[in-house]
């Protein structure tokens, strides 16, 4: 039962852990940079939803859509304002910008909601699922964020396969020069790109304060760095591969912390990293880079 | 139709275009040949808006695009073949045409352009379900070419065409050129292959490091002894 309960458990905090990859594996894929700020990105959306609930009693679905729009808003800005100016310049210089970007975000938060924790509504409903006679407890959240998931990755690959936007992503993903001279406007497609991945990192604040319902200034930044992990283990710039990855990151996550020990399971997880970058450097579905001449 | 004036080009501190003038009337072949290094790309990537220039102007139908971002000017109706095809290598070939007709709202239009180009290249369309990536060399020329002309331009800019293809295939393409430029469509082209390109173009330039330094027709600079001896292999 133990073993049947952490497959469900591992599965759920993977599949926020996927949600919030997808946004890095895309804005990589796309814009070829890290964007270290993306787990910031969570931490507003969470205190966006926490105020309009807390503050102005807000009902629990508009508290969501806030939550998204102004993740959306900001994700879109961070881009215009932080990252657009360089694009031309070495990668280093936006990676480092991108870091500047993440404290930025949390400190504005310190000082404007400050550093206490305070305790995030539950907006997503309480009880849950028995089944075997009770034995096996369910909460209804954990398979309402394995579904929401599941569900966002169809939408978002069918986006990605069969509409024009997706079709102007892939092309600016693989070659922004060639893209531009079939009349693809580049850094608008880099935008919308900036837009889905913050929608999505606000979709897995919801998800991951409702599991962990306590939120504070730097609440993105061990998630943000864990779907790293995830984007990166799946291979960076590859959908199928931030959905993999996430997921296995939740469940060695979840595994090593029942079965083996809570304080060592973050170790664990970047072990298992480290040893399948060892055997495969561009992630389990990276693609392998071939130079052309 | 096409207009260049007085254009320099810079990478930092290297000119690589110190002040050019040409033109393509309507209608014409023009070739831009010359050795490798002599400017011949950034030529075509400034006429794209791909490079912004240090001065000068290129017309389009009497309109100054220098300042036009390299997006807007396909809508203008001049497009780029690129140098080494620059084909979307993990998309198909129908997905590349598409991505060719990005900018055009006319559907019928489209679907009749579609059905123009699969004609002129039957090749593609045998393949429109393939990943452009598993193509042949000769076979991204086309799909490159087939791509641009989904954007209905009035000219076409094509960089190497022949470029690593063997003499059958680069015969086949040069018979498609003139077939595109009959149709309409005023091509300006850039070739190492100097003796293909004499053979179809109309008219010719020879530009040496930057600078333009012989021009006339095809016919001429095909017959002149320094370009026989510079380009042609004596």
């Amino acid at each position: 039962m133990i073993l049947l309960s952490s497959l469900i458990n591992g599965l759920s905090l993977g599949s926020i852990y996927a949600l919030i990859a997808l946004g890095y594996t895309m804005v990589y894929g796309i814009a070829k940079m890290l964007n270290f700020a993306h787990g910031d990105i969570i931490m507003v959306g969470a205190y966006v939803a926490f105020f309009a609930s807390f503050s102005f009693g807000l009902p629990a679905i508009v508290c969501i859509i806030l939550a998204i729009v102004a993740c959306v808003l900001l994700g879109v800005i961070i881009e215009g304002l932080a990252y657009k100016p360089l694009r031309q310049a070495p990668s280093l210089s936006v990676l480092i910008t991108a870091i500047g970007v993440s404290y930025l975000l949390q400190n504005s938060s310190q000082l404007l909601f400050g550093s206490a924790t305070k305790i995030f509504p539950s907006l997503l409903g309480n009880g849950s699922f028995k089944f075997f006679d009770g034995k096996l407890s369910v909460p209804y959240l954990t398979i309402l964020t394995i579904v929401v998931c599941v569900l966002i990755i169809i939408v978002l690959q069918w986006f990605i396969n069969h509409t024009e936007t997706g079709r102007c992503m892939r092309a600016c993903s693989e070659d922004k020069g060639a893209a531009q001279l079939m009349g693809i406007n580049v850094n608008r497609t880099i935008s919308a790109t900036f837009a889905i991945g913050s929608g999505l990192a606000a979709v897995a604040a919801i998800l991951l304060c409702s599991m962990y319902p306590s939120i504070s200034p730097t609440l993105g930044s061990m998630p943000g760095i864990k779907a790293f992990t995830a984007a990166v283990f799946g291979g960076i710039g590859s959908i199928p591969g931030a959905f993999l990855g996430g997921l296995l990151l939740g469940l060695i996550e979840t595994f090593s912390n029942v079965f083996i020990s809570a304080q060592l399971s973050d170790a664990i997880v970047f072990t298992v990293l480290i040893v399948v970058l060892l055997v495969k450097p561009t992630g389990i579905l990276g693609k392998k880079i071939s130079e052309k001449v | 139709m096409l207009k260049v004036e007085n254009l320099h080009v810079s990478y930092g501190m290297i000119d690589a275009v110190k002040g050019i003038d040409f033109e393509v009337n309507d209608g014409e072949i023009v070739a831009l040949i010359g050795a490798n290094g002599a400017g011949k790309t950034t030529t075509m990537h400034t006429i794209s808006g791909l490079i912004k220039p240090k001065s000068g102007s290129v017309l389009f139908d009497g309109k100054d695009i220098s300042k036009i971002s390299a997006n807007r000017i396909v809508g203008l109706g001049l497009i780029q073949v690129p140098e080494g095809r620059r084909t979307f290598s993990a998309m198909t070939v129908e997905e590349n045409l598409k991505l060719g007709a990005y900018l055009r709202k006319d559907k019928p239009g489209i679907d009749s352009d579609f059905a123009k180009v699969y004609k002129l290249f039957p090749r593609l369309f045998e393949r429109k379900k393939q990943l452009a990536g598993t193509l042949s060399g000769g076979e991204q020329q086309m799909l490159a070419m087939a791509r641009a002309l989904m954007s209905k331009p009035k000219m076409l800019l094509l960089d190497e065409p022949s470029m690593g293809l063997s003499p059958l295939l680069v015969r086949e393409i040069f018979d498609i050129i003139k077939t595109i430029n009959e149709d309409g469509v005023s091509i300006l082209l850039v070739e190492q292959n100097a003796k293909m390109a004499l053979a179809i173009a109309d008219r010719a330039y020879v530009l040496e490091t930057g600078r333009i330094t012989m021009t006339g027709t095809g016919q001429e600079l095909s017959d002149s002894e320094e370009v026989k001896k510079a380009y042609l292999g004596g």
